[in-house]
């Protein structure tokens, strides 16, 4: 059992168990010590001091030292206040002062503690730095990078390092001249960064954001020849209302299609209706794969374009086990610029496709290989964030939660449960699940709550299930730091000529899938990972149709266009290859 | 030598550290030994040898002021800053290097034959200021000596 410690903060008592940083111990009696560097998703490095409070006499900082017995801790008086509003102060003379038009200004931590403390001018000759001058990196066309408002918190570093295992940023140089950079002063898009924007949702500025692609919007939302075509991502849905004041999870889908057709789209599709086509293709590949013995195993999902990169940077010998199988919005895109333009008479050339996606890989995504051009121009012309969205709706004075609801278009509009379970980790494994059972046992799944896949705890989740007379074991993976020790595992088996211990791997690159992702609304933690997983846990249950191969406009779609899955027309516009990359460009 | 038998020779020397926990430092060390700097191309052959990212690699040459990560030159100049040659007027010899080689100190002709460096002490302040090119001391150095310094060096490398 764990030993519980007795302490007072601030005269109160506290009995926290022992290893308890002072700075948690302190939320028990509602006290919230004001902190810059420190993230609940990672390692208190007591970087910016911040959080400095006293205890036994001494200045100690917060985030980092354990409670002990007896301790008398202080939290405020005005010494501790001087001393942090010192702390501030060096950290904003070095700063810009470019909150104005800074893309972070509404989300910016450091900004928000200036105003709690109150500055109103500058009270440091502004130092002048090396990398002052630095220029912007937006190579990657996904996020960009501002060294110049970097405060040296180090979250973006621990992020990739640690928690995603890229390896893209990193602390060089020392003391003055310290700076968040890539290794050999490449830019991102040379360097190992696989454009998950994790290091975007943790950065307290603007020093990471992602790109900003709003503007090629609102020129084609004007232009009159233009058919705009807007659809939403699963994850979407349960984290835009955040920006709007909203609690995480809160599903906001119907309001969603009548904000994006308010901002002038002319067609508002779903991303669910594209993951359940995924579902088609990729389960019937599984099934292929699985009870046909055609291809090797284990398969591996691939929706998630972070990953796609990951994997071909680190894992190029695992390409074999990708799934083929295009990305949901890369299907609807493709979709939308041939069977919705045929059926509508419309010029594929005149179609603006444009994706709200919880997700700054997306942006790269959309331009990763010819096969993202199976429309015979780009399937999908825009990714924006849901971020970007949120900001677009605000600049079009559009009131979001008072909004009535709507439906989205048809065709490619209706969704099942199994495709908006697409956006936590585990959804994707579950949704191919449901439809995997019908393919193999030929009959339906009756319990189709697989929750064993699901929650944002464990970074490796693992399950048997009999299918087709053979035990099937499937595995999900969340975060890329923990797809590491899961592929190792499966190349060693593999090489020893043994067989795979999983026949079906699910991996999403941001810890607890798309809701966590890159691009949602900042200030995400596990509790608002697991609120946002709970909110697309309810669209599933409240849906009446929860199997993607029940889906009435799915069906069609087959009957009408495609055939049947993994059809030669399907192959064409559904499917994509993937190659080796270099994890550095030079 | 070929880039590929550098690259060969970067392997084997460091393979005594590969094994140990720790030896980062001392294998980028045992490169900096053969080069004179560590080269883009043989970090990385050290990240992959040692298993250890390139990013972290770098993050321990940027820290530390030793290593180089460009060629520093053929000729390698060291201009003693230290208490005493700083008193005898350093300032005014590296000030004199500086102009006459056109870099700054820290920095390389481009022709990749000078170096310049400001070394704190070389252990014989008697002869403030102290200069070393490549193992050779300079005593007692004025700005008025630096161009045959350079000279000198300039007529052995026109050998």
């Amino acid at each position: 059992m764990t030993k519980m410690i007795k302490l007072k903060i601030d005269n109160l008592d506290v009995e926290v168990p022992e290893g308890t940083s002072i700075l948690d111990a302190a939320k028990k009696v509602q006290v919230e010590i004001p902190t810059l560097c420190y993230h609940p998703d990672l390692e208190p490095t007591a970087a910016c001091g911040l959080c400095i409070v006293k205890a036994n006499g001494r200045m100690l900082r917060s985030c980092c030292t354990p409670v002990m017995e007896g301790m008398e801790v202080i939290t405020r008086d005005p010494e501790i206040v001087n001393e942090r509003k010192t702390v501030l102060k060096l950290i904003l003379s070095r700063h810009p002062n470019e909150c104005l038009t800074c893309l972070k200004n509404e989300t910016c931590e450091l900004r928000q503690k200036a105003a709690e403390f109150g500055f109103r001018q500058d009270n440091f000759k502004k130092i002048s730095l090396s990398h002052e001058d630095a220029p912007l990196d937006c190579s990657t066309r996904s996020i960009v990078l501002d060294p110049r408002k970097c405060i040296l918190c180090g979250r973006c570093v621990q992020v990739c390092q640690n928690v995603q295992n890229v390896w893209a940023l990193s602390f060089l140089n020392r003391g003055l001249k310290t700076r968040i950079a890539v290794a050999g002063n490449l830019t991102l898009d040379e360097s190992p960064c696989i454009k998950c924007g994790q290091c975007v949702a943790h950065c307290p500025t603007g020093a990471l954001t992602e790109y900003d692609d709003t503007g090629i919007v609102w020129r084609s939302l004007m232009n009159k020849e233009k058919y705009c075509v807007a659809q939403i991502a699963p994850a979407v849905r349960v984290a835009i209302g955040e920006a709007f004041g909203k609690d995480p999870g809160e599903i906001s889908t119907k309001k969603l299609y009548s904000a994006l057709r308010r901002l002038g789209f002319d067609a508002v599709f779903d991303t669910n209706f594209g993951a359940d086509v995924t579902i088609m293709e990729e389960g019937s590949e599984f099934v292929e794969r699985f009870a046909h013995g055609k291809g090797s195993l284990p398969l591996i999902t691939s929706c998630c374009p972070a990953w796609v990169d990951y994997m071909q940077k680190y894992y190029p010998d695992m390409i074999e086990h990708f799934s083929t199988c295009k990305s949901p919005h890369e299907i609807v895109g493709a979709l939308t610029k041939t069977y919705y333009a045929e059926k509508k008479g419309l010029d594929p050339k005149d179609i603006m496709m444009v994706s709200i996606m919880p997700c700054t890989a997306k942006k790269y995504e959309i331009r990763r290989n010819e096969s993202m051009y199976a429309s015979g121009c780009q399937d999908v012309d825009v990714s924006l964030t849901t971020r970007e969205l949120a900001r677009m709706l605000k600049q079009a004075g559009i009131v979001f939660d008072e909004l009535k609801d709507e439906e989205a278009d048809s065709p490619l509009g209706e969704y099942s449960g199994a495709g908006t379970i697409f956006g936590f980790s585990g959804g994707v494994m579950e949704a191919a699940l449901r439809t995997a059972y019908r393919l193999v046992e030929g009959k339906e799944l009756d319990d189709v709550d697989i929750t064993p896949l699901r929650g944002v705890d464990e970074g490796i989740k693992t399950m048997e299930m009999p299918l087709g007379g053979k035990t099937l074991k499937v595995a999900v993976a969340q975060g890329t730091g923990n797809v590491g020790k899961l592929l190792d595992e499966v190349r060693d088996a593999l090489n020893r000529g043994e067989e795979s211990p999983y026949q079906f791997i699910e991996v999403m690159a941001c810890p607890g899938g798309c809701i966590g992702g890159g691009g949602q609304p900042t200030g995400v933690t596990n509790k608002v990972r697991k609120e946002r997983t709970k909110g697309l846990i309810m669209d599933d249950k409240k849906s009446s149709i929860r199997k993607s191969h029940l889906n009435p406009d799915v069906q069609k779609l087959y009957e009408e266009y495609l055939d049947k899955p993994l059809s030669e027309k399907a192959h064409h516009l559904l499917h994509t290859t993937y190659n080796a990359v270099p994890v550095y460009k030079k | 030598m070929t880039d590929e038998a550098a690259l060969e020779q970067t392997r084997k020397a460091i393979q005594k550290w590969k094994k140990k926990r720790g030896s980062l430092i001392m294998a980028l060390h045992e490169i900096q030994g053969i080069y004179g700097y560590v080269p883009w191309d043989h970090a990385k052959v050290v990240a992959e040898e040692m298993g250890v990212a390139l990013a972290r690699i770098y993050e321990v040459l940027t820290f530390y002021n030793f290593f180089k990560l460009e060629s520093p030159g053929k000729y390698i100049i060291s201009v003693c800053d230290g208490t005493a040659c700083h008193i005898k007027g350093g300032a005014s010899v590296i000030d004199a290097f500086a102009k006459h080689l056109n870099i700054n100190p820290g920095e390389t002709t481009p022709d990749r034959l000078f170096h310049m460096q400001i070394v704190r002490c070389l252990g014989c302040c008697g002869l403030a200021p102290v200069v070393v090119v490549n193992g050779k001391t300079y005593g007692k150095v004025s700005p008025a000596d630096v161009p045959s310094i350079i000279d000198e060096w300039k007529k052995k490398e026109a050998l």
